[in-house]
C-alpha cells in the first residue's frame, strides 16, 4: 500500500482515495494513482464545478455537438460544421510564458483538427498586471511571442482577441485561446474506441518526460514553491503540428479511422480512458510499443506525460497500413500500441507484466463531485458615493487620459506580431468589433468575439456575467452577425474558498440567463480555477467567445467612419452608470460601484436593429459602446478611419459629463449613416423601440463634444490617436 | 499557362497560392509535392510562404535539400520562370539563385501589416503589367525578412538592374519608416541576372482580391500570364 504523503502528494483527500479503493476493490499501485490523481484532478473532471455549468443552456436546433467532446460544433448551413473552443493556459504560461502560451495554441489547435475540421482562425483572451511592473512586461512579451512563434508556424491566422490589464494578473497572467475549424458536416470524427479488437495507434511525437503532472499543477495554487515546476511545463514544436495536422486530416478525409482524440493535459492517459469510456468499451496498451525520447522511463511516466504533438487514433486492422503510409508520407510515426476490448477496463502492460488494470468508468465518470461552500464577501459590492468623484476640470485631458490606458489603447503592437492574414479569409483585421472571415466560395462569413470584463464581474458577478455574452453578441450585430453558439472560459481564483466559489455560481447564473435571453447555446468551454498566487486570487474572469454568421458578405460593416458629412446617430440610451468603468479605474484609481445595468430586452432590440440596418445597407459604419464609453467609441471611429476623419457631436441629457463621455451602460451602438437614409433609420429604430439620436456628423480632422452647448472636449485626432496608438509600444520600445 | 506550387513540410501559403492562381487567374494550378522530381509541365514554379521544416535551423536552410528542388534548380537555369515568396525567397537565397541573406527584422519582432512596394523594374516576367514607380499595397508577414547584402553584391544589383520592389512611403519615396524591417537599401524583392527568378517578401497572392483590403497584388500574377502567353504564342504563332 502507497504511504499517505505520497496520496496526498498527487493532490487526493483521503476520502477521493477511499473511493478508488472502493471502485477498485483493492489498493492502487502507483501508475494506478498517478492516473487517477490525474483524471480527477479539477482540470480533468470538473468536480467543483459540474453541478453549477449544468445550468447553462446547451441545445439548439443549431448544435450538432454540445459540452463533453473535444470541441463544440454548430451547423452553419451550407453543408458545413464550425467546430470550436476555447482553453486556459494560465498556469503553464506563468511558469514559462512563451512556451506556456505556444503549447496552448498547440492545444486548441489539436481539439479542432482531431474532430475532423481544417482549423481557420485563432482568438485569444489575454490578461496581464500593470505593464508599469518589468516582470508583466516580460511575462507579455513571452506570450504574446509564443502565440505569434506557434499560430504563424502552423499557418492559422491569430485574428482577434482582447487584452486586459489590472493589478490582479500580476504574476498570474491569464492565456485563454480560442480556435475555429471548419469540417463537412458529414464527416466529423469523434473521441471513440469503438469495435473490439480495432487498432490502437499512436501517431506524432515521441514520449518524453515533459509536462509531467500538469493537470494537477493547474488545479493547485501558485507559491514560491511553484517555480520550481518550471520542468513541467511542456516545449511546443508547431512544425511537427502542422505535419500531424495535416496527417490527421488526410486520414479522416479517406475516412480510415474509427475515432481519435488529441493527447493533451493527461497524455495517454487522459486519450485511452476518455475513448474507452465514450464507447462503452475496454482499451487496452503496451508501454514498450510507445515511442519515447528518453530511455527508462517508468510506466507512470509514460501514462502521464504531456509531451505535445501526440494523437491515439482507432482504426480498424486492414486500414492500419493505410494510416501508417500518410503519416508516413508526413514524416511522422504511426505505431500499434495496442487495442480495444470487451469489458471496460484500461489495461497497461510494461515489459510483459500487467501494470494497470482499472475500470475506465471509475476513471472517467466517477469522480466525487463536489458542492462547495458558498458565501458572499463582505460586503460583495464595494459602493460607490458619485459624489465623491470631482468632476475633471479639463475633459480634454482625461480623454486623452484614457486612451493610453493599455486596455483602451491600440493593441497593434501585440498584433501585428501575429499573422492574421495566412489562409487569406481574414476580411476585417484585428481592432475591429469582432474579427471577421469569409468561407471561400460562399456568401456566408463567420464572426467571432471574445469578451469578459472583470472588473464587472468581480463588482456584480451575475450581471458581469451576463454583459460579457450581451456584448459579445453586440460586437457581432456591429459586423453584421447573428450569434450561433457559445464556449467559455472560466477563470476563477481558489473554489475552495467560499467566496470564490460564490463568484463562480453568480457569473453561471448570469451567463445562463443571457444565453436563454438570447437563445445561443453553450457548445463547451474550460473552466480554470487555483488562479491564486500567495494566497490572492485573481478577479473572476469568465471569457466568452460567441460564434456568429453573417448571411451575405458584402453587407459587413466596419467601425471607422467612412465619410465627411455623414450623420453620427447612437441607438441606444444614455444613462448616469459610472460604477465598474475603465474611467474611474484608470483615472481615479478606484474599482467601485455596481456595474452597468443590463436590460435584455432593450439589449437584443438594439442588436436586432443593428441587423436589421445593416441587411438593408442602411449603415456606413457600426460601433460598439464598451470600455471608456461613447468618447472612446467616437475616437475609435475616428482612429479607425483610413482617412482619420473627425467629427463634432452635440450632447444634451442632464447628468454628469463625465457619467455621459466616459460612462459605461450597456445596448448602445454608434453608427454613421449616409444622409439619405438617415429617415429610414430613424424609422426603423422607432418600430424597434430603440431611442436613435442624431448627434452630429463626421468631418474635419477634430474630436469636438459639446454637452449642453458648452464644448467640453476639442481635440486633433491626429493628437489623440498618437497617444492611443503608442501607449503599449512605449513600455517595450527604447527610445 | 500552368502554375506549379512546391509543397514543403511546413510550407503553409502553398493553398492560398494555388487558390489565387485557380479560382481568382482562373489558370491551371497543380502542387508539386518536395518528395517528387516531377514538375508536371509547369511553366511557373513558385516557392509559397510558410515555415519550411519549421525554418529551424536556418529560414529555408532545409527546404534547399528536398528532392524537388533539383528539378527546379535545373528548370531555373534552363530559363524557367521561379517566384519566390516570403519563404520561397528566403530558400532562393538557401539555394543560391539569388544572392544575399535574410536576417532578423530590425525591432526583432515578427511583422505582419500592409506595407507599401515601390516597383523599380518593369522589364521582368513578373511586373511587366506595372509601371515604373508604380506603389502597391500589400502584406507582409515574416520574422526574417531583413534582407543583407555587402556593397560589392549591392553594387552588382544595381549595375544589373536587379532590385525589383522597394519599400516606400505611399507617394514612392523610400524613408527609414517605411523600410520596415531594415532591409538594405529597402530591397523587398529582386531578380537574378537572367531575369527569370524572382524573390520577394510581400505576398502577392494576399492582396489579389478586393474583399481582403487591397488588390495591387494582382500585377504580379497578371504580369507572369502575359509573360508566358506571350511566349507560348511565339512557340506557336498559328
Amino acid at each position: 500500500m502507497l504511504d499517505e504523503k505520497t496520496i496526498t502528494g498527487h493532490g487526493l483527500t483521503p476520502e477521493e482515495y477511499d473511493q478508488i479503493v472502493r471502485l477498485i476493490g483493492r489498493h492502487p499501485n502507483l501508475t494506478e494513482l498517478g492516473i487517477f490523481s490525474l483524471m480527477w484532478s479539477e482540470h480533468c473532471s470538473y468536480k467543483s464545478s459540474k453541478v453549477h455549468l449544468k445550468k447553462l443552456p446547451v441545445t439548439g436546433k443549431n448544435v450538432i455537438q454540445g459540452p463533453g467532446e473535444n470541441a463544440g460544433i454548430i451547423d452553419i448551413g451550407g453543408g458545413l460544421a464550425a467546430v470550436f473552443k476555447i482553453e486556459s493556459h494560465n498556469h503553464p504560461s506563468f511558469i514559462e510564458p512563451y512556451q506556456g502560451a505556444a503549447t496552448g495554441v498547440g492545444g486548441i489547435l489539436r481539439d479542432i483538427f482531431t474532430m475532423g475540421a481544417r482549423p481557420i482562425v485563432s482568438l485569444n483572451s489575454l490578461r496581464f498586471g500593470p505593464l508599469s511592473l518589468p516582470k508583466n512586461r516580460a511575462i507579455m512579451d513571452g506570450v504574446v511571442g509564443g502565440i505569434a512563434g506557434y499560430g504563424n508556424s502552423i499557418g492559422v491566422p491569430t485574428a482577434g482577441g482582447e487584452i486586459y490589464f489590472n493589478e490582479c494578473y500580476s504574476l498570474n497572467p491569464l492565456v485563454n485561446a480560442f480556435c475555429l475549424g471548419l469540417a463537412k458536416k458529414d464527416k466529423i470524427f469523434y473521441a471513440r474506441a469503438e469495435g473490439e479488437g480495432n487498432a490502437v495507434l499512436y501517431v506524432g511525437s515521441k514520449t518524453g518526460r515533459d509536462g509531467i503532472h500538469g493537470a494537477t499543477m493547474a488545479s493547485a495554487e501558485f507559491n514560491d514553491d511553484l517555480e520550481e515546476k518550471r520542468p513541467n511545463v511542456q516545449v511546443g514544436d508547431p512544425f511537427r503540428e502542422k505535419l500531424l495536422m495535416e496527417a490527421c486530416l488526410e486520414i479522416m478525409e479517406k475516412g480510415l479511422i474509427i475515432g481519435i482524440q488529441d493527447m493533451g493535459a493527461a497524455g495517454l492517459t487522459c486519450s485511452t480512458s476518455e475513448m474507452a469510456a465514450n464507447a462503452g468499451s475496454g482499451i487496452e496498451i503496451d508501454l514498450d510499443l510507445v515511442p519515447q525520447r528518453e530511455k527508462g522511463m517508468t510506466p507512470y511516466e509514460i501514462m502521464l506525460s504531456e509531451s505535445q504533438e501526440r494523437m491515439l487514433i482507432v482504426a480498424k486492422n486492414d486500414k492500419v497500413k493505410e494510416v501508417q503510409q500518410v503519416f508516413s508520407k508526413w514524416d511522422l510515426g504511426a505505431v500499434v500500441i495496442g487495442s480495444v476490448i470487451k469489458g471496460g477496463n484500461l489495461i497497461v502492460k510494461s515489459g510483459g507484466k500487467r501494470v494497470v488494470d482499472i475500470p475506465v468508468n471509475a476513471i472517467v465518470n466517477l469522480c466525487p463531485v463536489y458542492e462547495r461552500a458558498m458565501r458572499p464577501p463582505e460586503p460583495y459590492v464595494l459602493p460607490l458615493l458619485i459624489k465623491e468623484i470631482p468632476l475633471p476640470q479639463d475633459y480634454n485631458n482625461s480623454l486623452l487620459k484614457l486612451l493610453s490606458s493599455p486596455t483602451i489603447a491600440d493593441k497593434k503592437w501585440v498584433f501585428r506580431q501575429y499573422d492574421h492574414m495566412v489562409q487569406t479569409n481574414t476580411v476585417f483585421f484585428p481592432g475591429a468589433d469582432a474579427a471577421l472571415l469569409r468561407i471561400k466560395n460562399q456568401k456566408r462569413a463567420l464572426a467571432i468575439s471574445l469578451d469578459g470584463n472583470s472588473l464587472y464581474t468581480s463588482l456584480g458577478p451575475k450581471t458581469g456575467g451576463a454583459i460579457a455574452i450581451a456584448e459579445a453578441c453586440r460586437n457581432l450585430a456591429c459586423v453584421g452577425a447573428y450569434p450561433a453558439g457559445v464556449t467559455n472560459c472560466l477563470n476563477f481564483g481558489n473554489p475552495e474558498k467560499p467566496e470564490i466559489m460564490w463568484q463562480f455560481q453568480q457569473v453561471i447564473e448570469g451567463v445562463a440567463e443571457a444565453c436563454k435571453a438570447f437563445e445561443i447555446p453553450v457548445t463547451g468551454g474550460n473552466v480554470s480555477f487555483y488562479n491564486d498566487t500567495d494566497g490572492i486570487s485573481i478577479l473572476p474572469t469568465p471569457v466568452m467567445g460567441v460564434v456568429g454568421i453573417l448571411d451575405d458578405i458584402n453587407t459587413a460593416v466596419s467601425p471607422g467612419f467612412k465619410e465627411k458629412g455623414t450623420p453620427v446617430v447612437l441607438l441606444g440610451e444614455n444613462q448616469e452608470e459610472l460604477g465598474a468603468s475603465e474611467y474611474l479605474k484608470h483615472l481615479y484609481k478606484k474599482e467601485k460601484g455596481c456595474p452597468p445595468e443590463l436590460d435584455f430586452i432593450k439589449e437584443k432590440a438594439v442588436q436586432k436593429l443593428c441587423l436589421e440596418a445593416i441587411s438593408q445597407r442602411l449603415l456606413l459604419s457600426a460601433h460598439d459602446l464598451s470600455e471608456g464609453g461613447l468618447a472612446i467609441c467616437t475616437a475609435e471611429c475616428a482612429f479607425l478611419s483610413p482617412a482619420k476623419i473627425g467629427c463634432s457631436l452635440r450632447l444634451s441629457e442632464s447628468m454628469r459629463t463625465d457619467a455621459l463621455l466616459f460612462g459605461e451602460s450597456q445596448s448602445r451602438i454608434l453608427v454613421t449613416v449616409d444622409k439619405t437614409d438617415l429617415e429610414t433609420l430613424l424609422i426603423l429604430a422607432q418600430e424597434f423601440g430603440i431611442p436613435a439620436n442624431i448627434l452630429g456628423k463626421t468631418g474635419g480632422d477634430r474630436l469636438i463634444f459639446f454637452h449642453k452647448n458648452k464644448k467640453v472636449i476639442d481635440t486633433a485626432v491626429k493628437d489623440a490617436f498618437d497617444i492611443w496608438e503608442q501607449s503599449i509600444p512605449d513600455f517595450f520600445e527604447a527610445k | 499557362m500552368k502554375f506549379g506550387v512546391v509543397v514543403f513540410p511546413g510550407s503553409n501559403c502553398d493553398s492560398d497560392t494555388l487558390y489565387v492562381a485557380k479560382e481568382v487567374f482562373n489558370q491551371e494550378a497543380e502542387f508539386l509535392w518536395h518528395k517528387d522530381h516531377d514538375l508536371k509541365n509547369s511553366d511557373c514554379i513558385i516557392l509559397p510562404g510558410g515555415f519550411s521544416y519549421g525554418d529551424y535551423l536556418r529560414s529555408g536552410a532545409i527546404a534547399r535539400f528536398s528532392p524537388l528542388m533539383k528539378e527546379v534548380r535545373k528548370f531555373a537555369l534552363d530559363g524557367g520562370l521561379v517566384l519566390g515568396i516570403c519563404n520561397g525567397f528566403q530558400i532562393l537565397l538557401e539555394l543560391g539563385l539569388l544572392p544575399g541573406a535574410m536576417l532578423r527584422n530590425k525591432n526583432l519582432k515578427f511583422l505582419c501589416q500592409h506595407v507599401n512596394i515601390r516597383i523599380d523594374n518593369t522589364d521582368t516576367p513578373f511586373t511587366l503589367a506595372g509601371n515604373l514607380g508604380q506603389v502597391l499595397n500589400i502584406p507582409i508577414a515574416h520574422f526574417d525578412g531583413n534582407y543583407y547584402i555587402d556593397n560589392n553584391g549591392f553594387n552588382d544589383l544595381n549595375k544589373q538592374d536587379q532590385i525589383v520592389f522597394r519599400y516606400s512611403e505611399p507617394n514612392g519615396n523610400l524613408s527609414k519608416k517605411s523600410n520596415v524591417n531594415g532591409s538594405t537599401n529597402s530591397i523587398a524583392g529582386l531578380i537574378n541576372k537572367n531575369g527569370n527568378v524572382l524573390g520577394m517578401m510581400p505576398h502577392p497572392e494576399r492582396a489579389s482580391e478586393a474583399i481582403l483590403g487591397s488588390d495591387d497584388g494582382r500585377v504580379i500574377f497578371e504580369s507572369i500570364i502575359q509573360f508566358i502567353n506571350r511566349e507560348k504564342n511565339l512557340e506557336n504563332p498559328c
